[in-house]
């Protein structure tokens, strides 16, 4: 491998980051922080019957989430139930209830699992009304929820915590629409289709006939990645070349998927008033990121084996055009994001490599994770890490002036347990109900022993952290994991958001304790490094056994 | 002769709103630094003994009803009934099942159920051993609650007799007592129970509660008119208004306390509890998740070995010291002499932010020693430090005999005054008698003390305005004297000192002001290096006086306090309480007077002197029965180490399941995936030893800890960031390493085992 080609690579993504960090974060703290309402939300407040002014407490905020999207999944499900009557439906017929269901929740929960190959089963009207409208408030919901949250610490003695709505509105309208726009732009000119054509028939130059598949693409492209969602508008997601053709355009999608998680701690360092805080959760996630990446990297760099040893690293299942780095740092992004987007198949990395990205997913995608989603579960961990310091130090611990008392102590406690006990009670309930096992043994698995458990473990590891990505190699269009995946991201989504709303509520109330010389500051790197240890213990205890049994197992034998 | 008055001198304006007045006949201030304190007391280090003395009580704490509240030993409670069982049914079912693909040894199963059993009866030791520090205190205070005979005076009238001298009383048992009762105890009686006085004065022996042997005066009315069942009048006759209800007294509290039955959570204490069982709740899924899934491609784990995982994996040590941390956290502050009403105010010692203290008593010696002599122009100083000497010759307070005393120093010496003992004071050299006189004492309304002699000269001293009104009655002050007066007034106020006006009026009435003595206030020794101790650890020092501003600067100044509160009167005082919480802080204060009621109230910490009325004791929530105000100091100390130890020991804990999980892992399934035993870094002998060894090193690191639990770890007054580094080496990286080696040393014993 070009080390240099890769090092130009990470240095061009982190460059661009770097100058992304500023402006965006700081116009998003605008965005949510503003008074002025523009022409376009003003209509929709009248249409739903919001007041912008109005503030809501964390139950009314979370009213507003859940009611939303629950319309999210019916309607999403109701489109794909009626396919055969939409127009564009490239004479597709109507999707199966289970997949129906799958389908509606892994869209409305920002994960974008796809149990089904797009292109033979979706039609341009549900891919556009239905996914792709997901696609944009999922994501603005995710954000939503965690400037909810920046506001409970931001805010002293104060009974709401903003309006959903207009949290909502503002996601789509003032950052995701335009950021997706220009995405769009730059993505056809780096050779991404965008149109409404049908499958075109190609005879190749070996006489062979193609059916070559068209469609808005790029517009969906665009927003899969900067919305963290990661559901492809093809099978194989970015690794089709009308989806991203060049190595840059791989760069590029990179840049899509990291922007906005990455620039959000200078959203909530610049809303609490202090950078310093933001710089340190932004330290946090990258060194996490910085860290996984060059392990992969290296694992796959040094694949053992006689096919890797003559290749000169493992290249089964990478991208040919882009090589190993392009396809680490894809697969790193988009796990370490909750993404879920491709270019590589993870399934045919290393034994060792392939646990990579799904420990990434098992860090609770914090690094930097989903858009919202990543920086409220690396808020929720610093108050676990910073309770702990708290204690050590001889005080009651204090997060930005809020003390963490036994309330938010139990929330932050619930949030960290609901993904580790769905992915392993879905794992285990694959393998433990008779009749279920049976139908994953013989229908689902392709590739029986400790791999096949592994792909079963990445399956509810993807869908519990509402990453979407596939170990590839797993049949998951049955009704057990339709429905198991589906339960799996609905809990692991609003369950997690609940708590969160419920923590930015009790901390919005509090009253802020001023910062003596006893108080533990949040912003050196001793926190820094603690907060990356407690994300790293946390993760490692839960899940080390079971990953023994799966890519540790197999890797070290 | 003057009688005793515990009122400052008037010299410093507004004065008598400092609560802690100066030269109490029952405690002088000055003689906090001589007495010794009770504490440390005496106490075997902890040892063998201990363990085996708590044994019947951890043996007791086995009932699941007890456990049931500890969830986290609870789970290894269950998980030894299990493994017993299984134990037990083995040899019926074909020996011991295999696990993880390779065989168990004989005895195994013996060993794990041994073992956990072993670590709830250490976790409940710590607990017993915790408590039974307390206990030996409890009896000794549960002594002195033994029924006494109360002598209740029936319907008594306080105005028309006051004394109860007349009224009928009636025999009564003092567990009978009700709140509102009256009773009379004599010279050489036990007080039946806690109670103001109404009438009298009496010594008490207070030192079943105190411990101090030394008797203290309690009188009627004031600051020091409370007494507490139990302790004994030694001279006189007192009338009590019992203030306590039957069971409730000082006491019964003090006995629940220590014996840790009053011991309620503390906020921090159920946050930790609440994180501890959400781990609990993570381990037992991934336990409980394992062998479904192992079954898959790998082999099951017996149900041994399961549970083994799952005690090593919940944090079982900082689960099973925890209540022992608490108890020995309130068992130091007795330790300390000081009584904690409840765990939740020891918890908020550690978070205190703000210490309002008192500058009498607490950062000067409360008594302001005469330091200089300024005499006006044109008055010789010799004839000034006669005057201010004789002045104070009848004045008993501090203030009175250091100006005497400094007198004697610049060669003006007076022997005892009329007759009494004066040729033996004329033995000193250059002392003459002391002229024959009657001593005017100090009053509210005159604010001035002195000497009227017999040959009709007058001599004063006293607050700068009183002396001058006074020497104006017999005609006016010139300006210029007035001014030049002023200077020198204004010069010792700035100073932090307090002016004493010293005047006299000869025979022919003829009154002059002769100079100024400057009293000085003398700060303790080393206060401000513990000031800037208590800035480090982020604790702002703010002192409450009655001086003027310009004194109370100076002297916040050379002791080196962050702020101060001057001409403080106890609104001011509980106004200050109330900003300062409303900017977030957590202040902790410590009063004895009933007008520090409302502020001890209101404080998050309020220490009450044990000397103080009962109404000061109620309201705070801390009683220090030394009576020693900077003990507020010790206090936040303790609060701190309390946090730190749980903080601590829980970084331990879930630090060591590293180790265990490189231990425990690469056994379970060895059988099945022997490439696993890249894992087994500690090349442990047998997959079972391995099992035996992690669970044999959980149960004893319990034990090796419980000293340090009940000790504390140490804290060392440094900032936040340099306290968390050090004890996140030494508990979090020390905790990753430790049981590397200490499981390896045991699995090098176990392994000896036939079969292990």
């Amino acid at each position: 491998m070009d080390v240099l080609f890769a090092v130009v690579q990470a240095a061009t993504l982190a460059l661009i980051l770097a100058l992304l960090y500023r402006p965006l974060g700081d116009y998003l703290a605008r965005v949510y922080s503003t008074d002025r309402d523009w022409k376009v939300e003003r209509g929709l407040y009248r249409l739903i019957g919001v007041d912008p002014r109005t503030e809501q407490s964390w139950p009314a905020y979370l009213r507003g989430v859940l009611a939303f999207s629950a319309v999210g999944v019916l309607l999403v499900y109701v489109l794909q139930r009626a396919q055969t009557v939409l127009p564009y439906s490239l004479g597709l017929p109507p999707v199966p209830e289970g997949l129906s269901f799958n389908t509606a929740v892994s869209f409305v929960t920002n994960t974008n699992w796809q149990s089904y190959s797009p292109e033979l089963t979706m039609g341009y009207t549900v891919q556009l009304a239905g996914l792709a409208v997901q696609n944009f408030v999922s994501a603005a919901v995710g954000i939503a929820v965690t400037i909810a949250l920046v506001r409970g610490f931001a805010r002293r003695g104060s009974g709401t915590i903003g309006n959903f709505w207009v949290d909502l509105f503002r996601g789509s309208f003032r950052l995701l629409l335009p950021l997706s726009v220009i995405g769009a732009i730059v993505l056809v000119v780096g050779g991404v289709i965008q149109n409404f054509n049908g499958f075109t028939e190609v005879t190749t130059l070996a006489g062979g006939t193609q059916h070559l598949p068209g469609g808005p693409v790029a517009s969906q492209e665009v927003v899969k990645l900067l919305g963290t969602n990661g559901g492809g508008f093809f099978n194989v997601n970015s690794a089709h070349p009308f989806e991203n053709p060049t190595a840059w355009t791989s760069l590029f999608q990179n840049v899509l998927m990291l922007a906005i998680p990455f620039a959000l701690p200078r959203t909530f360092g610049t809303m609490v008033g202090s950078n310093r805080q933001g710089t340190a959760i932004l330290a946090v996630m990258a060194t996490l990121f910085v860290v996984s990446l060059t392990a992969l990297t290296a694992l796959e760099a040094s694949g053992s084996g006689t096919a890797p040893e003559l290749a000169g690293g493992a290249m089964e299942g990478k991208e040919q055009r882009f090589g190993i780095f392009a396809s680490t740092l894809f697969g790193s992004t988009s796990t370490l994001t909750s993404t879920g987007a491709v270019n590589s198949m993870h399934d045919s990395y290393t034994a060792l490599g392939g646990m990579l990205p799904m420990l990434n997913m098992m860090l609770g995608e914090v690094a930097p994770g989903g858009v919202g989603s990543g920086l409220y579960g690396m808020l929720v961990l610093a108050v676990i890490a910073v309770f702990i310091a708290g204690l050590l130090v001889g005080r009651t611990p204090e997060y930005l002036g809020k003390r963490i008392g036994p309330r938010e102590i139990k929330l932050a406690s619930l949030y960290i347990l609901v993904t580790p006990v769905l992915v392993l009670a879905g794992t285990a309930l694959s393998f433990a109900i008779p009749g279920v096992r049976e139908d994953v043994e013989s229908t689902s698995i392709w590739n029986p022993g400790v791999h096949g458990m592994s792909e079963v473990l990445y399956a509810f590891t993807s869908a519990s952290n509402n990453n979407g990505s596939a170990f590839a190699g797993l049949t998951a269009n049955t009704p057990w994991f339709n429905t198991a995946l589906g339960v799996a991201m609905l809990l692991g989504r609003f369950i997690p958001i609940v708590l969160v709303l419920a923590l930015a509520g009790s901390l919005a109330a509090q009253d802020k304790v001023p910062a003596t010389a006893g108080t533990l500051p949040t912003h050196r790197p001793q926190f820094v490094g603690l907060l990356v240890g407690v994300t790293v213990l946390v993760t490692a205890l839960t899940y080390f056994p079971v990953l023994t049994l799966g890519p540790l197992a197999e890797g070290l034998s | 002769m003057s009688t005793i008055t515990p009122t400052t001198h008037a010299g410093a304006p507004g004065a008598s709103g400092s609560s802690r007045a100066s030269g109490a006949p029952d405690s002088p201030p000055d003689e906090h630094e001589r007495r010794p304190h009770r504490h440390p007391k005496p106490r075997a280090p902890f040892g063998p003994r201990q363990l085996v003395a708590a044994l019947p009580g951890a043996l007791r704490k086995l009932d699941p009803r007890q456990m049931w509240r500890n969830p986290v030993m609870f789970i290894v409670e269950v998980g030894a009934a299990l493994t017993t069982v299984i134990a037990i049914a083995e040899p019926f079912l074909g020996g011991p099942a295999s696990s993880g693909g390779s065989a168990v040894p004989f005895g195994f199963t013996w060993a794990i159920a041994g073992w956990l059993c072993l670590t709830v009866i250490f976790a409940n030791l710590a607990e017993s051993v915790a408590e039974g520090r307390g206990k030996a205190q409890a009896d000794t205070l549960r002594q002195t609650r033994t029924s006494t005979v109360a002598h209740v005076v029936r319907n008594y009238d306080g105005a028309a007799d006051p004394g109860a001298a007349h009224a009928a009383t009636t025999d009564a048992s003092s567990a009978d007592l009700l709140l509102g009762d009256v009773v009379v105890v004599s010279a050489g009686e036990l007080i039946p129970g806690d109670g103001d006085i109404v009438h009298g004065i009496a010594s008490v022996d207070e030192s079943a509660i105190t411990g101090e042997s030394a008797p203290v005066v309690r009188e009627s009315g004031g600051d020091r008119s409370a007494v507490t069942g139990g302790t004994r009048v030694l001279s006189d006759r007192i009338v009590v208004r019992i203030t306590s209800k039957p069971g409730e007294t000082f006491v019964d509290r003090m006995i629940a306390l220590v014996e840790g039955a009053a011991r309620q959570k503390t906020p921090n204490e159920i946050a930790l509890n609440i994180l501890l069982a959400s781990l609990s709740i993570v381990f037992v899924v991934v336990v409980l998740t394992l062998n479904p899934i192992a079954s898959y491609a790998a082999s099951p784990a017996s149900i041994p070995v399961l549970i083994a995982l799952l005690v090593c994996l919940i944090p079982t040590t900082i689960g099973g010291l925890l209540s022992a941390i608490g108890i020995a956290g309130m068992d130091r502050l007795v330790q300390q002499n000081v009584l904690a009403m409840s765990g939740r105010a020891v918890e908020a010692a550690g978070d205190v932010t703000t210490l309002l203290l008192d500058k009498t008593g607490t950062i000067t010696y409360g008594n302001r020693r005469a330091s200089a002599f300024v005499p006006l122009p044109g008055v010789e100083e010799r004839e000034l430090v006669r005057a201010a000497a004789l002045a104070s010759l009848a004045d008993p307070t501090p203030e009175g005999a250091s100006i005497v005393e400094l007198a004697a120093a610049r060669g003006m010496a007076f022997g005892a005054a009329d007759g009494a003992g004066a040729a033996g004071a004329a033995d000193a050299a250059g002392a003459e008698p002391a002229p024959a006189g009657v001593a005017v004492p100090f009053t509210a309304q005159t604010r001035m003390s002195g000497l009227d002699l017999a040959d009709g000269t007058v001599v004063r001293k006293g607050a700068g305005s009183a002396v001058t009104a006074w020497v104006e009655e017999s005609g006016r002050i010139p300006s210029s004297v007035f001014d030049e007066l002023q200077e020198r007034v204004d010069t010792i106020s700035d100073g932090g000192g307090t002016p004493l006006v010293v005047a006299v009026r000869d025979a022919a009435g003829d009154a002059r002001v002769l100079g100024v003595v400057h009293l000085k206030d003398v700060v303790k020794d080393g206060l401000s290096d513990r000031f800037a101790e208590l800035r480090s650890m982020g604790i702002r020092a703010v002192m409450i006086t009655g001086d003027n501003p310009r004194t109370a600067k100076a002297i916040a100044a050379e002791a080196g306090v962050d702020d101060y509160l001057a001409e403080a009167t106890p609104e001011d005082k509980l106004a200050l309480i109330k900003r300062e919480q409303e900017g977030g802080n957590l202040v902790a204060m410590t009063g004895d007077g009933t007008n520090d009621a409302p502020a001890l109230a209101q404080a998050d910490v309020g220490v009450a002197m044990n000397t103080g009325t009962s109404a000061a004791k109620e309201a705070g929530n801390m009683v220090d029965l030394d009576s020693d105000p900077t003990k507020l100091i010790d206090i936040v100390r303790i609060g701190k180490q309390l946090l730190i130890t749980r903080g601590a020991l829980t970084t331990f804990s879930i630090a060591n399941d590293v180790a265990k999980y490189f231990a425990i892992i690469p056994a379970m399934f060895a059988g099945v995936f022997p490439g696993l035993a890249v894992l087994n870094v500690m090349q442990l002998s047998s997959p079972a030893s391995a099992v035996l060894s992690a669970i044999i090193f959980n149960a004893i690191v319990i034990v090796v800890l419980i000293p340090l639990a009940l000790r504390g770890v140490k804290y060392r007054p440094l900032g936040a960031s340099a306290v968390l580094g050090r004890n996140l080496l030494v508990y979090g990286l020390g905790g990753i390493i430790t049981p590397f080696i200490g499981i390896k040393l045991i699995d090098l014993v176990v392994g000896l085992l036939p079969g292990f």
